[in-house]
């Protein structure tokens, strides 16, 4: 059994192990507010822009002259994919729900026999990606520097990747992030930006005719680059979230199984401390009666 | 019915202002102003640097926007832009610096003709509200 001062040393780490972890669980709780907030706020931007494209994708007639980013290159060899982590860890299994999902679909890409790209956002990602797929990775960006997301960091990724599809670097890119259900739920999720995927809708609005001014080929052309920072920044704000709430699900989890040690430990520092009393005692007795 | 129509200005941030019973709004459409009334066919459009008039039976307002996307549909007007800001609290200093930049940006040599022009118009949007 470990000495008295032994156990009394544990005692007090562990405690100050709670207190810290309690006071990343409030820190993480008032930013996820915000960031819940601002993801909520961020929502109808992108929504709009996805219905707006979602029309206008629909009414383009000339599938063969359409805007690369829409329709692809027309071939299905390279792929992008951006991996969009936290920049600290710390946060349960936020980080590496993400790469878990990121690197099975690298598997399948791989299986295939198609190339494979990889920027990272974040430095977690990077960390935790670097060893099994260091030569594929082209990027690697980090906002450490700002605080919330926003809108012009998501542009810049998202001008970098347009870069690249124009130079005919890859053909196809997907996102990885983690979407914001509640606190106790992130669901990784993987989404291809490029081509873009339109899901199959109702034609109820599609019959709808709209005047373009300019035409509709040059209004797509302006609008799927925005459309694609767009999507980033909508990433960049469940990820946040999510990466808060995550926080603070892992902190409060820490801080309760550190209070259940504290618990063990004092009993077992009361039960040592009494069986040394009554150690002494017994010996004082039974030293005093052989007199 | 009521005689307007609803307005939606929204940014990647948050929704910036969204209002009812508007009953025209003039945009800086890429091919010049364009003001949009009530039943108005529905239409894509973007916005070059310009100003916003919203006005509603009581007020006008003025925006300024740089780019943007504008929308309208069964009579709701959708105006995506990533920077847009009121005059009325239009800071001095960020408008003299953004005057500055584009001035700086203008200098460049690599410019073709259609971003000159929308860089000089910008200029020029920008001092006319730094007078007033």
């Amino acid at each position: 059994m470990a000495s008295l001062d032994d156990l009394k040393k544990r005692i007090s780490s562990v405690k100050s192990t709670q207190k810290i972890t309690k006071a990343m669980k409030m820190v993480a709780a008032a930013k996820l507010r915000r960031a819940q907030e601002s993801a909520e706020r961020g929502r109808p931007y992108s929504e709009k822009m996805n219905n707006i494209i979602l029309n206008l994708s629909s009414g383009v007639s000339d599938k063969e002259n359409a805007p690369k980013l829409l329709s692809g290159t027309g071939d299905d060899k390279v792929h992008l994919c951006v991996v969009l982590t936290a920049d600290r860890g710390l946060c349960g299994g936020f980080n590496s729900n993400i790469i878990k999902k990121a690197k099975s679909y690298f598997q399948k890409i791989s299986d295939t026999g198609k190339t494979l790209k990889i920027i990272t956002v974040g430095l977690k990602g990077y960390d935790q990606l670097k060893r099994l797929y260091q030569d594929k990775i082209i990027e690697n960006i980090s906002f450490k520097e700002s605080k919330n997301a926003n809108y012009f960091d998501a542009d810049k990724v998202g001008k970098i990747i347009i870069e690249k599809f124009e130079n005919n670097e890859f053909d196809v890119c997907t996102i990885f992030y983690n979407q914001f259900k509640n606190v106790i739920t992130q669901i990784p999720q993987e989404q291809q930006i490029i081509p873009l995927k339109t899901e199959e809708k109702d034609n109820k609005s599609s019959d709808e005719n709209y005047e373009f001014e300019p035409d509709e080929d040059e209004i797509l052309g302006n609008l799927l680059p925005k459309n694609i920072s767009t999507q980033i920044f909508k990433a960049m704000l469940e990820n946040s979230a999510s990466e808060q709430g995550s926080r603070m699900s892992a902190m409060d989890n820490a801080t309760r199984n550190a209070g259940e040690m504290v618990d063990k430990l004092t009993i077992e520092y009361n039960r040592s401390r009494q069986a040394a009393i009554t150690k002494e005692l017994i010996e004082i007795i039974s030293g005093a009666e052989s007199l | 019915m009521s005689e307007g129509f609803n307005l939606d200005i929204v940014n990647p941030e948050k929704s910036f202002l969204s209002k009812e019973n508007v009953s025209e709004v003039v945009v800086p459409a890429y091919e010049g102003e364009m003001g949009i009334l009530k039943d108005h066919i529905p239409i894509i459009s973007f916005l070059k640097p310009g100003i916003i008039k919203v006005i509603s039976s009581s007020e006008e307002h003025n925006f300024y926007v740089e780019d943007g996307i504008v929308e309208f549909k069964d009579n709701t007007l959708s105006i995506l832009t990533s920077s847009i800001f009121d005059i009325k609290n239009a800071n001095k200093k960020h408008v003299s610096d953004e005057i500055q930049k584009t001035e700086k940006e203008l200098n460049k040599d690599d410019l073709n003709d259609q971003k000159r022009f929308l860089l000089n118009h910008k200029v020029e949007i920008l001092k006319s509200i730094s007078i007033n």
